[in-house]
């Protein structure tokens, strides 16, 4: 059973992937816009070191979240093209493999993007980035759980008229214990707040399992029904 | 009484969208009543 | 005011085809005992809340807050945790009576948490000195608040009801499932900034206190369960419209050959809420 589904994940990965490695988007749009976003807190905060120091992991995961944003609206408008989604649906595939497929690439998408944010935060503010295992560990951990809750409502919300402006207000009130955790675990990695940095990453681990548990249970009636 | 203001706002702010909520259920519900035959509302025994 | 509704004249204005015989209302004998209960707890929580129950030596007076912010609170996480309940029915066993159910009870939580937010503003201001602080109960509660504001949002949107209902069930689950991890990482999250938590009622309370309490929580049971029947009648009368009402009341403008766009507009829009 778990091996259909994990070879019908990796085609819609794959084949996400590949519409991406297309045509840029990602690399070419969001990228940049999170950098951007890096660049505009140092305007707001008056490029102060010091604050910029102390605010880096707040600043870095809001950039994260709202470029994740850009790429799963995007990762299902590919899907509301020429009656894609109908052909997602009637393909046959397991809709938990799709489901995992679809996070997949969303996650894919944002471990690069977060690659590029700490290459920018670590030239733009200074930040030394101490405390590697630590960070590795909080942005694969957060990020597996903004994948699996972004594919969720991105279904959701695919194919109405009001996603671009309901997604942001779906999204983000769910996300924010991630931003609270993952903000927490960076200040412990760069060592700004003493905290336990690791208490932090189970947190996010036990919110990526809960959402790709529900969205394993809870994909299929989305996509059958809408 | 100490804080008569924060009191009267809080319990103000409370009874007054509660009491705006109850009227706007009622009214919508005759409305939406009207527009039905009493066989659709099996609660009506009056 | 669930006893003015027997009073009035049924169908006065008649604007799509007047329902004869009994009055077109929601209420029935089981919500008028309910509402009349509720009306009058609603006065004793008043006569307890403000006048007969003493301040409090700490907070003074703003500890008569607490007997509407308390039970808005507790009230509003019943109606979550209802709404979790009916998403659930509807996801296993597509039963539409649940999805009205997980709608009208998440329209309560959501006014529920407004008073609570509200009221805990006002509390707040004199006895911290902000109306807001980072407090770990008030911000979970602020972010229940914008959760299912999103949850009501999705359902306000138009479509085929079992596409709605879907969309709406997954999405009730949703944001019940954030509700503890919410509460741990903000409550969490504050400790580390804040040694002493504020405790808003004192262990040690006054036996009159603790009654005024627990009955501000019975007046808002109460007044939860006669939103409720009402709210739910409200959902099941739009869903049988969207059914079966329309194509009745057309089929009888058309019988009397007769159109009348206005009252048809309204049906439409009606049913289109």
């Amino acid at each position: 059973m778990s091996v259909p589904l994990l070879a019908d994940s990796r085609l819609v990965a794959g084949k996400d992937l590949r519409l991406e490695w297309r045509s840029r988007v990602t690399t070419n749009q969001v990228a940049p816009f999170a950098i951007l976003v890096l660049v505009l807190f140092g305007f707001a905060l008056d490029a102060d070191a010091a604050l910029l120091d102390r605010a880096t992991a707040g600043l870095y995961w809001i950039a994260v979240l709202f470029s994740g944003l850009l790429a799963i609206q995007r990762s299902f408008a590919i899907e509301a093209v020429d009656g894609t989604r109908d052909a997602l649906r009637l393909s046959g595939l397991d809709p938990g493999g799709i489901f995992l497929g679809k996070s997949a690439a969303v996650a894919a998408q944002l471990l690069t993007l977060e690659v590029v944010l700490l290459g920018g935060v670590a030239i733009l503010y200074g930040t030394d980035l101490a405390g590697v295992g630590l960070l590795a560990a909080t942005c694969l951990a957060a990020t597996v759980g903004i994948a699996a809750v972004g594919c969720l409502y991105g279904a959701l919300a695919a194919g109405l008229r009001v996603r671009e402006t309901l997604l942001p207000l779906l999204l983000l009130p769910v996300l924010a214990p991630v931003l609270i955790a993952a903000t927490r675990a960076f200040e412990a990695a760069l060592g700004t707040v003493g905290v336990n940095g690791w208490a932090w990453v189970t947190l996010l681990a036990v919110f990526a399992t809960t959402y790709t548990a529900l969205g394993l249970a809870c994909f299929g009636s989305l996509l059958e029904d809408s | 009484m100490t804080h008569a203001g924060y009191v009267a706002a809080g319990w103000g702010l409370t009874i007054g969208p509660v009491a705006a909520y109850v009227a706007w259920t009622l009214v919508r519900g005759r409305r939406l009543a009207r527009q039905l035959p009493p066989e659709e509302r099996r609660w009506t025994d009056s | 005011m669930t006893l003015s509704a027997t009073t009035r004249p049924p169908a006065a204005t008649g604007d799509a085809g007047p329902a004869p015989g009994p009055p077109a209302h929601t209420g029935s004998s089981g919500s008028r005992v309910l509402g009349t209960l509720t009306i009058v707890g609603v006065v004793a929580l008043v006569a307890f809340g403000l006048v007969i129950s003493p301040a409090d030596v700490n907070q003074g007076d703003a500890v008569r807050l607490m007997y509407i912010h308390v039970p808005a609170a507790i009230i509003a996480y019943l109606a979550f945790f209802v709404t979790a309940v009916g998403s659930v029915m509807w996801l296993v066993r597509k039963s539409t009576w649940w999805d009205l159910v997980a709608a009208s009870s998440a329209e309560i939580g959501v006014l529920g948490t407004g008073i609570c937010l509200v009221t805990g503003m006002v509390w707040g201001r004199p006895t911290w000195g902000a109306y807001w602080i980072w407090d770990a109960r008030l911000t979970t509660t602020a972010l229940l608040f914008l959760l299912f504001c999103g949850y009501l949002a999705i359902r306000r949107i138009p479509a085929d009801p079992a596409v709605r209902n879907q969309r709406a069930a997954v999405a009730g689950l949703i944001a019940f499932v954030d509700v503890p991890i919410v509460h741990f990482a903000v409550s969490w999250w504050r400790s580390l900034h804040q040694d002493a938590t504020i405790s808003r009622l004192d262990p040690t309370i006054d036996g009159l206190m603790l009654f005024t309490l627990m009955l501000g929580m019975v007046v808002f049971l109460l007044g939860y369960l006669w939103l409720m029947v009402h709210r739910f009648r409200i959902a099941w009368m739009e869903d049988r419209i969207d059914d079966v009402g329309l194509d009745r009341a057309l089929d009888e403008r058309r019988a009397e050959g007769q159109p009348q766009p206005v009252a048809a507009a309204e049906t439409d829009t009606v049913g289109a809420l």
